[in-house]
């Protein structure tokens, strides 16, 4: 009996230790990445970075024109990909239990969830840059738009699965047609959820480099026009952090900080969402 | 004696009623009465197919499918099942309460008149009637009209349970089904909601499905004891508890079996 519980207690140390240790392995090198961030781009952040465009080697410049393009292009890629994630995502799950149509969606979508951004890049430059014959801010927002569907399609589905079929009972019992079922019910209690899915979908598109390497390619000049190339940060990081100059790397590590705390932000918020949903709950 | 002998006001009438679930047979030639203005139990042990012969009479099954029943359930002499029924409609005439409260993610007044909007059209003045109507039906009323406006995930189990049952007299309907409303709930709320039903009796027809043999007891006027998808018995519930005239019925009331 003692010899047992000794025993246990010892697999429990061990075990807990263990995973304690993996749990630190992996929180080490995350807080290596945004300590090196910081203490290379800190430096470099100054007010020009957020009034100035990008700079010829050698001359005072900033990353304005970089960070207005990607606004720019993430906005739209959002705008274009979320409501077709979201209805294919309801599809699936409110209608998908019958037929073949919903397990082959599903299916394409896995893929494309999981297919190389750089694939996605190549694709858009095949069908719409080389068609329309130079790079352009479209083209970037297009190629966003595929990324964040699946993203936003996969967490709809997930979030309108985890609605309890009692609640589209209770609904249907009272006469209710199922567009009004699933717009007036299971979409808005599934809301903070599919909420959060799009904030995970932006989060990811903003750091995404090569799909607009073949598409919005860069400019280094103020421009907001969507139909000609447009700066956006992961490009410029990618030129700048290449180049020679060191005021060129300055401004790509800035550049980097800039993404990772606005993708960190976005984290947060989206586990604040989910929350406040758990608790209402 | 039949049971269509002994209930002279039908409102309900189930003729050689069959449900499948794929290819089980989950009821076998059902054929009992409900009669108007009064409250019914199903009783029976876990699985004798009381839950489904509840959800076949406002085709809740066709939410699923695989699941389909053969044979007519009659309101007021007009088949159900006949497919040229419109489901919604026929939806509207039969309310339902589940075993768990399901309050729609919305707040208390939304929660009532959501049903309420889907066939009627009234006055926003009309519609506070409503609400306060439902709302004291349900005896819900004193604890929420001061906060109308909250969510109604946000009340107690027993009252959301009310907030349920509210929601679903809302709309008038003819018959209100009840699968097992209380289960969920602790015994304050329980004798809460056997209060209801007693008053709700008045202006309902109630068909109830209980695990629970002492609140049929308490509550019903008729029994029907299922086993195994079959209809053992039916008759009114003083007959059935003290007198059972089916030995298996006897075994399970008095607690030998089930």
């Amino acid at each position: 009996m003692s010899y047992l519980y000794t025993r246990r207690r010892l697999v429990n140390m061990v075990s807990l230790s263990v995973s304690v240790f993996t749990m630190l392995f992996g929180l080490f090198w995350l807080g290596w990445i945004l300590w090196t961030l910081l203490d290379n781009g800190l430096p470099g952040l100054s007010l020009h970075v957020f009034t100035q465009s990008t700079p010829p080697p050698g001359s005072n410049g900033g990353l304005i024109n970089a960070i207005v393009g990607s606004l720019m292009m993430v906005a739209i890629g959002v705008l274009i990909g979320t409501p077709i994630g979201i209805l294919a995502g309801t599809y699936l799950a409110e209608f998908g239990q019958r037929g073949w149509l919903a397990p082959l969606t599903r299916f394409i979508n896995d893929i494309l969830l999981s297919a190389p951004s750089i694939v996605i890049g190549i694709f858009v430059y095949a069908v719409y840059v080389a068609k329309v014959g130079h790079f352009a801010g479209w083209g970037g927002s297009f190629a966003l738009a595929i990324l964040v569907i699946p993203v936003v399609l996969r967490t709809t589905e997930n979030m309108l699965r985890l609605v309890p079929n009692s609640l589209r009972e209770a609904a249907a019992a009272l006469g209710a047609p199922q567009w009004k079922v699933i717009s007036f019910v299971t979409l808005r209690a599934a809301r903070a959820g599919i909420l959060t899915g799009i904030l995970l979908a932006v989060a990811r598109i903003s750091g995404e480099t090569a799909p607009l390497l073949f598409t919005a390619l860069n400019n280094q000049f103020w421009s907001s026009d969507m139909n000609k190339p447009l700066s956006n940060l992961p490009v410029v990081i990618f030129q700048f952090a290449m180049s020679p100059y060191e005021d060129w790397q300055n401004l790509a590590w800035a550049g980097a900080l800039i993404i990772t705390l606005s993708v960190l932000t976005l984290n947060i918020l989206a586990r604040v969402l989910f929350r406040q949903k758990a608790n209402t709950q | 004696m039949t049971a269509e002998q002994i209930i002279s006001a039908p409102k309900v009438i189930v003729r050689d009623l069959n449900f499948y679930y794929g290819a089980d047979r989950a009821l076998k030639d059902i054929n009992l009465v409900i009669p108007e203005k009064m409250v019914t139990a199903f009783i029976g042990p876990s699985g004798c197919g009381k839950s489904t012969l509840l959800r076949t009479f406002n085709r809740m099954y066709e939410l699923y499918p695989k699941q389909r029943a053969t044979g007519e359930i009659l309101l007021d002499g007009e088949n159900l099942l006949d497919k040229k029924q419109d489901l919604n409609t026929l939806r509207a005439k039969i309310g339902m309460v589940f075993q768990k409260p399901t309050p729609f993610p919305m707040s208390i007044y939304d929660n009532i008149t959501f049903g309420v909007k889907l066939y009627e059209k009234l006055s926003s003045h009309e519609m506070d009637d409503r609400v306060e109507w439902a709302l004291k039906k349900a005896a819900l009323w004193n604890e929420v009209k001061d906060k109308l406006n909250q969510s109604g995930t946000g009340l107690s189990g027993g009252q959301q349970q009310r907030l349920c049952i509210a929601r679903a007299i809302a709309v008038k309907p003819q018959v209100l089904l009840l699968d097992e409303p209380t289960s969920a709930l602790d015994p304050i709320s329980t004798a809460h909601i056997e209060k209801l039903i007693d008053e709700l009796k008045k202006d309902f027809t109630i068909v109830i499905v209980t695990h629970n043999m002492q609140q049929a007891a308490r509550v019903s006027d008729f029994t029907a004891y299922m086993y195994l998808g079959d209809l053992i018995e039916f008759g009114d519930t003083s007959t059935v508890f003290t007198n059972p005239k089916r030995k298996e019925t006897e075994d399970y009331i008095t607690g030998r079996f089930g």
